[in-house]
């Protein structure tokens, strides 16, 4: 065994006699060597983000990216807000959930196109499915499109799909302090809609201070508190969207 | 556990860089990770093995490097240090602060033969 490197190549013993240094250590294998990558782990995903970014932009595609934990309203959001806006303008769905179609069944129930993309052991919707997706949907120009991504608060924060804003729901059947507890998806979206207020009466959840702590985490995000399934202050967040839909 | 596709992106990464750097195999890997990025680097190094089996790195070393955070006041323009991404400037109490340091999570480099 060679006694510099530990591998199990016999040394090799040259004519001309040399003294047993590093500087003659030849071995028959290559060598070890350094390779720079410096590269973003999120570097592929960002690229096809980029690339769906520039599509939606080229084809006046708003889109939004809605992130909660699982159960806090996003897909009877989703189905009110089509009610209201569908004879607007166009609107698209992609669904992620890790399994069953339940969710793009609702949206399409509402008679818009939805696609159900089932990320199995993911947790998370990426850049790359999201890129399929809309060919497969066949987006139309000027029209929003929304992604609903899966029921979590920790991993979709990481991953850009390309949208316009990440709008992170929060019912108020959660508790008050989940901007402090999943700050890093608070800090990501640029919306929080507080949904379920039809229910404050019922439930121990401080508003102020669950609007302080998402403002402490991003002093930049924007509130709406809504119910969507009783219709309080829907026009809000519709007003919102239209604005910047037809922009 | 998302940790589990950026392991799987690191090895698509370093799939590619085999071809262009023309090596066959990788003895260690490292990667910068910054305290305010959302990974964990207990469950990089947890997931490292599995997502390397049967690859160019399998068996392959993992060494983090971790960056503390750093940050910008944009009120009172001092250099701050940052355990989390929405620290208040310690100086003026801002909540605007530009982090300058700590988001990373890249491959620096690779050992190969």
């Amino acid at each position: 065994m060679c006694g510099i490197c530990g591998c199990s190549q016999p040394r090799k013993i040259n004519n001309r006699l040399q003294p047993v240094g590093v500087k003659s250590h030849h071995h028959e294998h290559d060598t070890e060597r350094l390779v720079k990558v410096e590269q973003d782990l999120l570097s592929k995903n960002n690229a096809y983000a980029e690339q769906n970014r520039s599509y939606f932009q080229q084809h006046h595609i708003f889109t939004l990216n809605l992130v909660s934990s699982p159960g806090a309203g996003k897909t009877t959001l989703l189905v009110e807000t089509i009610k209201v806006l569908k004879d607007r303008f166009p609107i698209a769905v992609i669904e992620g959930d890790q399994q069953t179609e339940h969710d793009a069944d609702r949206i399409r129930a509402t008679g818009v196109p939805a696609l159900q993309i089932n990320t199995g052991r993911a947790c998370h919707l990426d850049a790359h499915g999201i890129g399929h997706a809309i060919t497969e949907l066949g987006v139309k120009d000027y029209s929003l499109l929304a992604i609903e991504n899966v029921g979590n608060l920790v991993c979709p924060s990481s991953f850009d799909l390309g949208e316009a804003h990440k709008v992170v729901v929060l019912s108020v059947t959660e508790g008050d302090d989940k901007p402090l507890k999943y700050p890093d998806m608070f800090h990501a979206s640029d919306l929080m809609i507080i949904n379920k207020t039809d229910l404050l009466p019922y439930v121990d959840f401080d508003v102020e201070r669950c609007i302080n702590y998402a403002r402490q985490v991003n002093p930049n995000i924007q509130i709406i508190q809504l119910s969507a399934t009783k219709g309080d202050n829907f026009s809000i967040w519709t007003d919102w969207l239209v604005g910047r839909v037809e922009t | 556990m998302h940790e589990i596709s950026l392991l799987k992106n690191v090895r698509e990464i370093l799939e590619e860089h085999a071809i262009s750097e023309k090596f066959s195999k990788v003895i260690k890997v490292t990667l910068e990770i910054g305290k305010l990025s959302s990974v964990e680097p207990d469950a990089l190094r947890f997931g490292f093995d599995v997502v390397m089996k049967d690859s160019l790195a399998e068996n392959a070393e993992l060494l983090i490097s971790e960056l503390n955070g750093l940050g910008l006041c944009q009120q009172c323009g001092q250099q701050v240090e940052l355990e989390t991404s929405y620290d208040p400037c310690p100086h003026c109490d801002s909540p605007f602060i530009k982090v300058i340091q700590g988001a990373e999570m890249k491959i620096k480099d690779l050992s190969v033969i």
